[in-house]
C-alpha cells in the first residue's frame, strides 16, 4: 500500500471517528489545511520527474477528492441530526386550541327570514321593505278592511298617539310598493309586526313575510305551486304534503289558509294567502281586469319554531346567549 | 260556533262518519277546531226504576233495593246514595257493564248482601249534573232503554271557526244547508206554521227615520207561565253549544238563536210604557244591561224605547229592568233585523257584546224575522202555554241585493282550471245562488242570508270552494323570466349582518316598545313615540335608539353568568318630529362586554375597550374611512365618546357606557358600544381603480411630541394639507407615553411611504416633502422627537 493509500485510509477513518462537527472540522484541517497531510504530500510533488509527478499527482488529487466527498456526507450527517434534534424541540401540542376569537351568528328568525328570502329570490321575488307604524290606510283601508269590520277584531292593534298603528301584519309593504310599482310585481317583504297579545304562542311583537305577485295572467294555480315549492324546499321535504283551505282574509278572494301535513300526521297551519282583492288593486291604482295575482302571509317565527323543534316562541325575544348560540 | 252533531243530523243526514263530516266542513271553509265527545265511552247502562228500597241489616248507610231494568225480574242492588227511594228512575249498570275509566261492573257481595248491578250517578257516567247521588231521570223515562240513547250521548260537539264573512253559517239552519250543498243529502224542510192569535193584545212599533233598522217583527204573548221549567232536550241542545239555561223564555230566544241565527229578545210587557220605538239614543240617557253594566248611552248606539225610556241597546244587549223574568206574566217577544254597519264595532267601543251582536255585526239573514217568531211563539205556548196576539211587522230599507255577473272566463283566469258552464251551474244550484245563464256566463242575485256575495271574485271564491281546492291544479308557472339587480356599490343586508357576526357578535332581537326611562336614560328623550295601549307601562314608548334593548340583554345574560357578552341589532327606531310625523331609520348597534377574547391560553385576559369597538365600527363602514369627533352623549363617558361622520354627516356614536348606568343598571364594568344608521354600512361604493406604480417606494419615520390636548387627528390633517401628491401613505404607527417624554406629553410615530407614479423619486424631493410635512406638525405643537 502506498503511501497516499495508508494516509487517505487514516484520514477517512479519522472523520468517521469526529464526534462533532467541531472536530470534524480539525480532521479536515489535519489532512487538507496548509500543513496537511494530503496537502503536503501535494507539496512534494515538485521533487518527482515529471512522468512520475503526473502519476502521483493523479493519485493524491483522486484521495482528496474521496476525502472530502467523506467529509461533506459526515457533515450533512451532522448538520441533519441538528436539525432534526431542533426540530424535535420546537414541537407544539397541535391538539392546544387555536388563538382568538370565533365567530358568533345570527338570530334564528334571521338565519329563517335569510333562507326563505334566498329560495324566494330563486324564483325572481325581490325584497321589499316599509315602516312599522303605519297609518290606517295603509294598515286597514287600503287592504279592504274599513272602520269597524269584524276582520279588525282579528288582528287586536297597537295604536300610537295621533291615530296611526303599530301595523299588525306586513301586508301594507304590498299596498306601498303597489303605490309606487305598476306590475309585473314579484315580492316578498319581511318585517316585525305587532299585535295585543302575549302567551306561550303569541308575542306582542313577531315576524311575518308577505309575498305579492301581481302580473296578467296569475291565477289560484300559480299560488298553490309556488306555496307548494316554496314549502317543500325549505322543509327539504320533497314528498311533503301541503294542503289549501277555504278561509277569509279582507284583502283576497278566493282566499286559502295554508296548511302542512307534520311528520306525525297533523295538519299544522302555516300561512294565509289568496288571490288578491280586485278593491285592494283598486286601491292603489292596478286595473283588476288587466291584471291578477296572488299574495300570501306566513309567521317567520313560527317556520323557525317548526325549523328548528322550539316550542315556546318567547324564547326568541329573551335573547338568552345559551339559546342563541345553538344556531351558530 | 259550538254544536251538536246530533242536531245537525236531524236536520241534514249525509252518510260521512263523524270525522268525515268534520274534514269536509274544514275543506269547505269552515274550520273545525275541535270535536269532543259529549260523554265518555261507557256501555251496559239502563234506565231503572227503583221498586223496593230497605235498609242494609249490616250497614247504616247503604241500601237494599230491587230495581226493575224491563227485564220483567227485578234486580237487587246494594246503594249507598242518599237520595236512593222507591219510585226514582235512575241509570243503572248491570253485570257486564263498563264505566268510564274501564270500570267494569259484576254481581258482587256488599257486606254480605247479593248485590247485582251499579245505581250510576251523573259524575260516575263521565255527564256530571249537580244532583248529590244519583241521576235523577224524569218520570217518563221508559225502564230498560240504554241510557246513552235515552239521553242521546252517542253524540259530538264541534268546534267551528266561523270567518267573518260566513254570518250565514252562525246557526243549526246555515251549516245544515250548507252540508246539504256540499254534499247533496236532502234537508229537511223547517216548515214553521203561523201561530193563530188568540187575542187581540199588540203594541205599536215605530222606526224612527234613519235608524238602520231594516225589519221589526213583534209579539205580544199574554198569561204565560215563565217560571215553567226548560224541557230536557232543550236544555241539551243548549248545553251542547255551550250556553247554561237560564229560564224557560230566556231558553226559547237563545234556542232560537242557535237553530235559525235569529237574535231574539223578550221583554216583560209590564215594564213597558207606550208602543216601541227603534231609534238612535239620546245624549245622557242611560241603560243598565243584562250584565248589570249602567251605559251612557251615545248617539251612535241605536235602541229600543218605550214612551219614557230606552229599553235595550239595539241589537247587543237588552236591558236588564225590561227583561223577562220567571215572574213575568205577560212578554213581549221581539225578532228584528238590523244593518251590519249599525252593530260592528259597537261591541268593542262598550267592552262587551253578546252572541246577538256578534251575528248582527255579520249579517243575520233579513227573510227570517218571521219564521223565527212563529217558531218562538209555538216554543212558548208549548212549554209555557199563553194567549199569543197578532204579528206585528214594520219595514224600513232593507239591504238590496244587487245582481252579480260572474264570466266563465274570469273562472278559469283566476283559478287556472277551466270549468264547464253546467258544472259551475250545478255549484249554484246546490249552494242555493239563484242565476241566470247568458252567453259569458252567469248572473247570479245572492240570497238574504248572504252577506259576502257582491263581486264577481265572491261568486269565483264560492265555485271554487265547492268544486274543492284539491282539485285544481298545482302546476310551476309560467312566466317572463328576470333576474334581480344586484347593485354592486351596496353591501347587502345579510352581508352586514354576517361581517359582525363574524366579529364575534350574536344577533338579537328584542322588543320595540320600551321602558320609558330608557329613552330618558340612553338616548335624552323626553318626548318618545306613546302607545295608546302598551300591554305593560315598561313597553309604553317606541324606542329612538337600541341601546336599551343591548344593555337590558347584557344585564339578563349576566344574571345567566354569562361573564362575557358581545350582542347586535338591526331594527328600525323611531323620532318624532316636530309636525307630530314620525322618521322610523333603521340602525345597527352592537354591544361588547367582558374580555376581548374568550378566556385562553394563549391570549391575556384584557378587557374590551373604545378602540376594539371602534375597529369593529370601522370594519363595519369599510372601505369607506369615517371622521370620528369626540361627543356628548347621554348614554356615554363624557371623554369616550365619539361620533361618527361620513362625508361630514353624522351617521353613528359609539362609547363606553356613562359610569351611572353602569351602576344604575347593575353591571359589574362599563360596556362599549356603538350605534350607526344601517344605510352607512350598506352604502360601499364601487371599486375606483388607481394606477400601480412601477417605482420604488420610500419610507420615512416620524416620531412627533405633543401634549395630550393635540389629537392624532390634528397632527395627521396638518400633515396631509402640506404633503405632496407623492405622499401615498400617512399612518399612525406607535403611540408612547414615558420615560424620554415629558409627563402631560404623548409620542405619535407616523409612518410617510412616498412613491410616484411616472419615476423614482430623487433624494431631495422626499426631504423636502418630509420637512414640509414636519413643519406643519410644528406649527400643530408637536416637537421632533430626539
Amino acid at each position: 500500500m502506498s503511501n497516499v493509500d495508508v494516509i487517505l485510509k487514516e484520514g477517512l477513518a479519522a472523520l468517521d471517528a469526529a464526534a462533532d462537527l467541531v472536530e470534524l472540522e480539525q480532521v479536515k484541517a489535519r489532512y487538507l489545511g496548509k500543513s496537511g497531510a494530503l496537502t503536503e504530500l501535494l507539496k512534494q510533488l515538485g521533487k518527482l520527474s515529471p512522468d512520475e509527478r503526473k502519476s502521483a499527482g493523479a493519485t493524491i488529487n483522486a484521495a482528496k477528492q474521496a476525502f472530502e466527498t467523506r467529509h461533506n456526507e459526515v457533515r450533512d450527517g451532522f448538520n441533519a441530526a441538528k436539525l432534526a434534534a431542533q426540530l424535535a424541540a420546537e414541537s407544539l401540542d397541535v391538539t392546544l386550541p387555536g388563538r382568538g376569537s370565533l365567530p358568533a351568528g345570527l338570530h334564528p328568525v334571521t338565519l329563517t327570514l335569510e333562507r326563505i328570502t334566498g329560495l324566494f329570490a330563486t324564483m325572481g321575488f325581490e325584497v321589499a321593505d316599509g315602516p312599522e307604524i303605519e297609518s290606517d290606510f295603509h294598515n286597514f283601508q287600503a287592504l279592504n278592511i274599513p272602520e269597524n269590520h269584524p276582520a279588525r277584531a282579528m288582528q287586536d292593534t297597537f295604536y300610537v298617539e295621533g291615530g296611526d298603528v303599530l301595523r299588525t301584519h306586513t301586508s301594507p309593504i304590498q299596498v306601498r310598493y303597489m303605490l309606487d310599482n305598476q306590475p309585473p310585481i314579484k315580492i316578498v317583504a319581511p318585517g316585525r309586526v305587532y299585535r295585543v297579545d302575549s302567551d306561550a304562542t303569541h308575542s306582542p311583537m313577531f315576524h311575518q313575510m308577505e309575498g305579492l305577485w301581481i302580473d296578467q295572467n296569475v291565477s289560484f294555480a300559480d299560488l298553490k305551486a309556488t306555496i307548494t315549492e316554496f314549502l317543500r324546499r325549505f322543509f327539504e321535504r320533497d314528498d311533503m304534503q301541503v294542503r289549501f283551505r277555504p278561509s277569509f282574509f279582507p284583502f283576497t278572494e278566493t282566499s286559502a289558509e295554508i296548511d302542512v301535513l307534520d311528520e306525525q300526521g297533523r295538519w299544522l297551519e302555516v300561512g294565509g294567502s289568496g288571490m288578491v282583492h280586485p278593491n285592494v288593486l283598486r286601491n292603489v291604482g292596478i286595473d283588476p281586469e288587466k291584471y291578477t295575482g296572488f299574495a300570501f302571509g306566513i309567521g317567520l317565527d313560527r317556520f323557525a319554531m317548526l325549523r328548528y323543534g322550539v316550542n315556546d316562541l318567547r324564547l326568541f325575544f329573551e335573547n338568552d346567549l345559551t339559546f342563541l348560540k345553538q344556531f351558530n | 260556533m259550538q254544536f251538536s252533531e246530533q242536531w245537525l243530523r236531524s236536520r241534514v243526514n249525509p252518510s260521512l262518519s263523524t270525522d268525515e263530516l268534520s274534514y269536509l266542513l274544514t275543506m269547505a271553509g269552515l274550520e273545525v277546531e275541535e270535536v269532543n265527545a259529549a260523554a265518555p265511552a261507557f256501555s251496559g247502562v239502563v234506565i231503572g226504576e227503583v221498586k223496593e228500597c230497605e235498609k242494609h241489616e249490616n250497614a247504616d248507610r247503604l241500601r237494599v233495593t230491587k230495581v226493575d231494568v224491563g227485564t220483567g225480574e227485578l234486580v237487587q242492588i246494594v246503594c249507598g246514595a242518599p237520595n236512593v227511594a222507591v219510585g226514582v228512575k235512575v241509570p243503572c249498570a248491570l253485570p257486564g257493564a263498563i264505566l268510564p275509566g274501564d270500570f267494569k261492573i259484576k254481581p258482587t257481595k256488599m257486606r254480605g248482601v247479593e248485590s247485582g248491578g251499579m245505581l250510576c250517578s251523573g259524575k260516575e257516567l263521565g255527564v256530571p249534573d249537580e244532583v248529590d247521588g244519583l241521576m235523577l231521570l224524569p218520570a217518563d223515562a221508559p225502564v230498560g232503554q240504554n241510557i246513552r240513547d235515552y239521553l242521546g250521548l252517542d253524540d259530538s260537539l264541534f268546534t267551528l271557526k266561523i270567518t267573518p264573512n260566513r254570518a250565514d253559517c252562525l246557526s243549526i239552519r246555515g251549516i245544515a244547508r250548507e252540508v246539504a250543498a256540499l254534499t247533496g243529502s236532502p234537508l229537511a224542510a223547517w216548515d214553521i206554521a203561523a201561530v193563530a192569535p188568540q187575542t187581540d193584545s199588540k203594541l205599536a212599533v215605530g222606526i224612527a227615520d234613519g235608524a238602520p233598522c231594516g225589519r221589526y217583527v213583534g209579539r205580544v204573548v199574554k198569561n204565560v207561565n215563565a217560571a215553567a221549567p226548560t224541557p230536557d232536550w232543550m236544555k241539551r241542545r243548549l248545553e251542547r253549544s255551550g250556553l247554561r239555561s237560564i229560564s224557560a223564555i230566556v231558553d226559547i230566544t237563545n234556542y232560537i238563536l242557535l237553530e235559525q241565527g235569529q237574535p231574539m229578545h223578550a221583554f216583560d210587557l209590564d215594564k213597558i210604557d207606550g208602543g216601541i220605538t227603534v231609534r238612535m239614543a239620546a245624549a245622557g240617557e242611560k241603560l243598565v244591561c243584562l250584565n248589570e253594566k249602567e251605559i251612557e248611552l251615545t248617539p251612535d248606539l241605536m235602541v229600543i224605547a218605550d214612551a219614557a225610556k230606552p229599553l235595550a241597546i239595539a241589537g247587543i244587549m237588552g236591558g236588564l229592568d225590561s227583561g223577562v223574568t220567571t215572574a213575568s206574566h205577560d212578554i213581549f217577544l221581539e225578532s228584528a233585523f238590523f244593518q251590519p254597519e249599525a252593530i260592528a264595532g259597537k261591541a268593542r267601543a262598550l267592552g262587551f257584546g253578546s252572541d246577538s251582536s256578534y251575528r248582527y255585526e255579520r249579517g243575520v239573514d233579513f227573510a227570517l224575522q218571521t219564521e223565527a217568531i212563529e217558531r218562538a211563539t209555538a216554543l212558548v205556548l208549548e212549554i209555557c202555554g199563553g194567549e199569543p196576539g197578532p204579528l206585528t211587522e214594520t219595514v224600513s230599507a232593507l239591504p238590496a241585493r244587487a245582481s252579480v255577473a260572474v264570466r266563465t272566463s274570469r273562472v278559469a283566469r283566476v283559478l287556472g282550471v277551466t270549468l264547464a258552464a253546467d258544472e259551475i251551474a250545478a255549484i249554484f244550484t246546490r249552494l242555493g245562488l239563484p242565476f241566470e245563464q247568458n252567453v259569458d256566463g252567469f248572473v247570479v242575485s245572492a240570497p238574504s242570508f248572504r252577506f259576502d256575495i257582491a263581486i264577481e271574485e265572491d261568486l269565483i271564491e264560492e265555485i271554487a270552494r265547492v268544486y274543492g281546492y284539491d282539485n285544481i291544479p298545482a302546476n310551476a308557472p309560467v312566466a317572463a323570466q328576470t333576474m334581480l339587480p344586484q347593485p354592486e356599490g351596496l353591501r347587502v343586508r345579510s352581508e352586514v349582518r354576517r361581517l359582525l357576526a363574524g366579529r364575534d357578535f350574536q344577533e338579537i332581537v328584542s322588543y320595540a316598545f320600551v321602558d320609558e326611562k330608557w329613552e330618558r336614560d340612553f338616548a335624552g328623550n323626553a318626548n318618545p313615540v306613546r302607545l295608546i295601549n302598551p300591554i305593560a307601562s315598561q313597553m309604553s314608548v317606541m324606542r329612538s335608539s337600541l341601546i336599551g334593548g343591548l344593555v337590558d340583554t347584557l344585564a339578563a345574560n349576566l344574571n345567566r353568568k354569562h361573564s362575557r357578552v358581545r350582542v347586535f341589532e338591526i331594527a328600525r327606531v323611531f323620532h318624532k318630529q316636530a309636525d307630530g310625523s314620525v322618521q322610523q331609520p333603521e340602525v345597527i348597534a352592537g354591544l361588547a362586554h367582558g374580555s376581548r377574547v374568550d378566556e385562553q391560553w394563549g391570549s391575556k385576559a384584557e378587557r374590551v375597550d373604545f378602540y376594539d369597538i371602534k375597529a369593529d365600527v370601522e370594519a363595519l363602514l369599510y372601505p369607506r374611512v369615517a371622521e370620528y369627533r369626540k361627543a356628548a352623549h347621554p348614554a356615554f363617558h363624557p371623554g369616550r365618546c365619539a361620533e361618527v361622520l361620513l362625508d361630514g354627516a353624522v351617521v353613528g356614536v359609539l362609547g363606553e357606557l356613562h359610569p351611572q348606568w353602569v351602576q344604575a343598571y347593575g353591571l359589574s364594568n362599563a360596556p362599549v358600544l356603538f350605534e350607526l344608521a344601517v344605510e352607512a354600512a350598506e352604502q360601499v361604493g364601487r371599486v375606483k381603480l388607481a394606477p400601480v406604480s412601477k417605482f420604488q417606494p420610500v419610507r420615512r419615520d416620524l416620531a412627533l411630541v405633543v401634549g395630550e390636548e393635540v389629537s392624532a387627528a390634528t397632527l395627521q390633517q396638518a400633515m396631509l394639507v402640506v404633503a405632496p401628491e407623492f405622499v401615498r401613505e400617512l399612518a399612525l404607527f406607535d403611540l408612547y407615553r414615558g420615560k424620554g417624554v415629558d409627563e402631560g406629553k404623548k409620542s405619535l410615530a407616523f409612518r410617510i411611504v412616498l412613491q410616484a407614479a411616472d419615476r423614482t423619486l430623487v433624494d431631495d424631493e422626499v426631504e423636502q416633502a418630509v420637512a414640509a410635512m414636519l413643519a406643519a406638525a410644528e406649527a400643530a405643537g408637536a416637537v421632533l422627537r430626539a
